[in-house]
């Protein structure tokens, strides 16, 4: 009993993660039929605004909150890969509409070069250029309406991005003068240390739980729930759900598509820098550290199903427990006096990427049945 | 795309072929060896990419893993080298084996004792696994970009493999080539090398038209069918996932024979040739080159990479950058590609643009149309 609900909660953890990195990834897929391949990318940046929340939150004025800065890092993760997110759409993603595999290469050399920028720019500079793509980006919005409406508004617009750049520069400089660590560009990879209210483990039911992973789990859940109200209870959810379902209707119907594809791409984006805080508590924080989620989460999505997010849940929940029962060879705890043979399969696959080439093969025998997935959307086009 | 070729000159292509065929013999004594054997390798590299042109420029087909056929051929020409130039180590069996405590060859090593058997596996095994993944996934009209994330994922599962196996095939550490010998040469040697070039300039020549073999007819007009509308080939009657499990399986074919020639030109296989961004590299050749144009992929493959390793030598930082920057150029300035945008109206349009040509009056109507209907 204990072994099963230990084997249940590491299948959780490990699934909870995708979940948070593959919900974002759904989401987009669903809308705009684009795979993302910066994705990981988006994550990678979500992991390093914690890295830098963390040691900003151990400067003086700050230090007292300490505790609270994991917290904060989820908000500002959010907003950071967002905006990203909502720049690549603006930018690349919106001119390839209806050709899904350019944009594929599209995303993926945007990964190419947040991957070197990363490397090669200090974080503190980093950081000064969001917050003015932030500022640049989100400014012109918060103008009355009677500047928007001005035939100088162009005028206004390009104002505020020099602001912007302003506040950028100046933000970077403040923080590469006082958090040394930022100041200089490195391939290297770093640690995120825990505060200590969430460094230990916690008993439930016997058995001792990192609570780390719980907190994982929590973020997960939150996630979820948020999204799941946002797409069902908003008015924003109820235009995206119906591009999603046909969006040459929703067109028609008067729902700003253009606004739909922002919205959504930042959204998913942004639930990209929440699960890259998720990651970020799980290990060290590199360049490459998208790229070991990446896949698992395209696994879920093919897995799930677009355009439902309990197919999401399922799916990365099984892919989850699935690599913990074969990964750590838990069938041979559950049932010890199996026949040689079999036994030496399990073992033979009891490691991390043996239990990756197990899931694969099992995932392409399930497509076999469902190639669409766990809840296929219904359409009567040919191509669906 | 545009299909319209230019036509040459007969005694133009001729010409073109006695300087192509000169230059060939030329190189290994122009070129230092250290480039020579760049220029060897990125050739190899052509073939995989006329691979990549073939599904994806004329099928549509974006495959992601090219690497696990490209490394399979690899392995395949690695086993046998190491295997018969074994016998100086204990157990007759190749030396890295000692190091696991292996003291019995695993038995998947045995056929490659056999020069024959490897010469035909070399590119059937690639075929075979090629032609076995594409039709589980063909068969059940898994397309567009499913398939290319299937494609990668199952790339990942074999990299996973190989590099978790060091008692089967040396795992992460790969086998290396350049140290065995083939016929009584050290593979490594200058004089192999050379030999090693010409074969791959010999076979890049004979892919290049068997890849033109392949796309010409009734079976090539079907590819192009499936590329621009699948459920209409369907409908008349083809059944497209045999024609693209043929295509695909040919694709995984020449990627074996390319990583074979890289191989023993590189001096080792290693998982590595299994990596993401290895594969997806291997479509940004064609991409630049030119999606549908055969020729482009040879170029595009050879271009880049030399591009990348001058890039490389000199701002070791920027290629990243440079590469990234590529991707999204070519997708969103030039989809059709260097040699498409030559072959189409590029030119012309851009000495519109200086006013240095006049605009060709047509109808309306049928400048929309010429446009590619890319409508999915």
């Amino acid at each position: 009993m204990e072994l099963l609900l230990d084997s249940l909660f590491n299948g959780v953890a490990i699934g909870s993660v995708l979940l948070v990195a593959a919900l974002g990834l759904a989401i987009v897929f669903g809308l705009m039929g684009v795979i993302n391949l910066a994705h990981g990318e988006l994550m990678m940046l979500g992991a390093y605004t914690t890295y830098v929340t963390q040691l900003i939150f151990k400067l003086p004025i700050l230090k007292p909150f300490y505790n609270s800065y994991i917290i904060v890092s989820i908000f500002l993760a959010f907003i950071v890969s967002g905006v990203v997110g909502i720049l690549l759409e603006k930018t690349i993603i919106r001119k390839l509409y209806g050709s899904p595999l350019e944009t594929l290469l599209a995303t993926w050399g945007v990964s190419l070069i947040l991957q070197q920028f990363v490397r090669s720019v200090p974080l503190a500079y980093g950081t000064g250029l969001v917050i003015s793509l932030l500022i640049g980006l989100f400014l012109p919005t918060t103008f009355p309406s009677k500047i928007k409406e001005s035939i100088n508004f162009k005028y206004f617009k390009f104002s505020s991005w020099i602001f912007a750049a302003l506040t950028g520069v100046l933000t970077g400089s403040v923080i590469s003068s006082s958090v040394s660590k930022l100041s200089r560009a490195s391939a290297r990879n770093v640690d995120v240390t825990a505060p200590s209210w969430m460094r230990g483990q916690v008993e439930i039911i016997g058995t001792a739980f990192p609570k780390t992973r719980l907190m994982i789990i929590v973020i997960t859940l939150i996630s979820v729930i948020a999204i799941t109200l946002f797409l069902n209870q908003s008015a924003w959810g109820m235009r995206i759900r119906a591009v999603t379902q046909n969006r040459q209707m929703s067109d028609c119907l008067g729902i700003s598509t253009e606004k739909v594809d922002i919205i959504t791409f930042g959204i998913g984006s942004g639930l990209a820098g929440v699960a890259g805080v998720a990651v970020s508590l799980l290990g060290s924080v590199g360049p490459n550290v998208g790229g070991n989620y990446i896949v698992g989460c395209f696994m879920v999505v093919v897995l799930g199903g677009v355009g439902n997010l309990l197919g999401t849940v399922l799916a990365s929940f099984g892919i989850g427990i699935m690599t913990d029962l074969i990964g750590a060879g838990r069938l041979l705890s559950i049932w010890p006096d199996m026949p040689l043979p079999l036994s030496n399969a399990i073992n033979f696959f009891a490691t991390t990427s043996m239990a990756r080439v197990m899931i694969f093969a099992l995932i392409v025998i399930f497509l076999q049945f469902k190639p669409t997935g766990l809840f296929p959307q219904k359409g009567r086009m040919v191509e669906n | 795309m545009s299909l319209s070729k230019i036509k040459f000159d007969k005694k133009i292509v001729l010409s073109f072929w006695i300087i192509l065929i000169a230059l060939i013999i030329a190189a290994p004594t122009i070129l230092p060896v250290f480039r020579l054997n760049l220029l060897g390798r990125y050739l190899s590299l052509s073939i995989v990419a006329l691979g990549v042109d073939l599904i994806w420029g004329y099928t549509g087909l974006l495959s992601l893993g090219q690497g696990i056929f490209f490394a399979l051929g690899g392995y395949c020409a690695a086993m046998y080298l190491q295997i018969t130039s074994s016998s100086e180590f204990p157990n007759n069996i190749p030396e890295f084996f000692a190091l696991y405590g292996v003291e019995k060859l695993p038995f998947f090593w045995e056929p490659f004792r056999s020069p024959v058997f490897t010469f035909f596996a070399i590119w059937i095994i690639p075929a075979l696994v090629a032609g076995l993944i594409g039709f589980l996934v063909f068969r059940n009209r898994i397309k567009g970009v499913y398939f290319s994330i299937l494609t990668q994922a199952s790339l990942l599962v074999f990299f996973n493999f190989f590099n978790g196996q060091q008692k089967l095939i040396n795992g992460t550490n790969g086998l290396k080539t350049d140290v065995t010998q083939l016929f009584g040469q050290m593979v490594g040697s200058e004089s192999m090398q050379r030999i090693f070039f010409w074969i791959t300039a010999v076979l890049v020549i004979a892919a290049w038209f068997f890849a033109k073999w392949v796309v010409k007819g009734r079976f090539g007009n079907i590819l192009i069918g499936i590329r621009d509308d699948e459920p209409r080939v369907r409908f008349t009657g083809y059944n497209p996932v045999i024609f693209k499990t043929i295509i695909f399986s040919i694709a995984g074919g020449l990627a074996g024979i390319s990583g074979a020639l890289y191989t023993v030109q590189s001096g080792i296989v290693s998982p590595q040739f299994m990596t993401v961004p290895f594969s997806i590299e291997m479509v940004i050749w064609v991409a630049v080159g030119g999606r549908g144009t055969l020729l482009g992929a040879i170029l595009g493959a050879v271009f880049i990479n030399y591009a990348k390793s001058l890039v490389s030598e000199a701002l070791p930082a920027s290629w990243m950058f440079i590469q990234g920057g590529l991707f999204i150029l070519v997708v969103t300035a030039l989809p059709e590609g260097v040699l498409g945008w030559i072959q189409g109206d590029g030119p012309r349009n851009l000495l519109q643009r200086f006013g240095l040509k006049r605009k060709i009056e047509t109808y309306p109507s049928l400048e929309v149309n010429t446009k590619e209907g890319n409508n999915e």
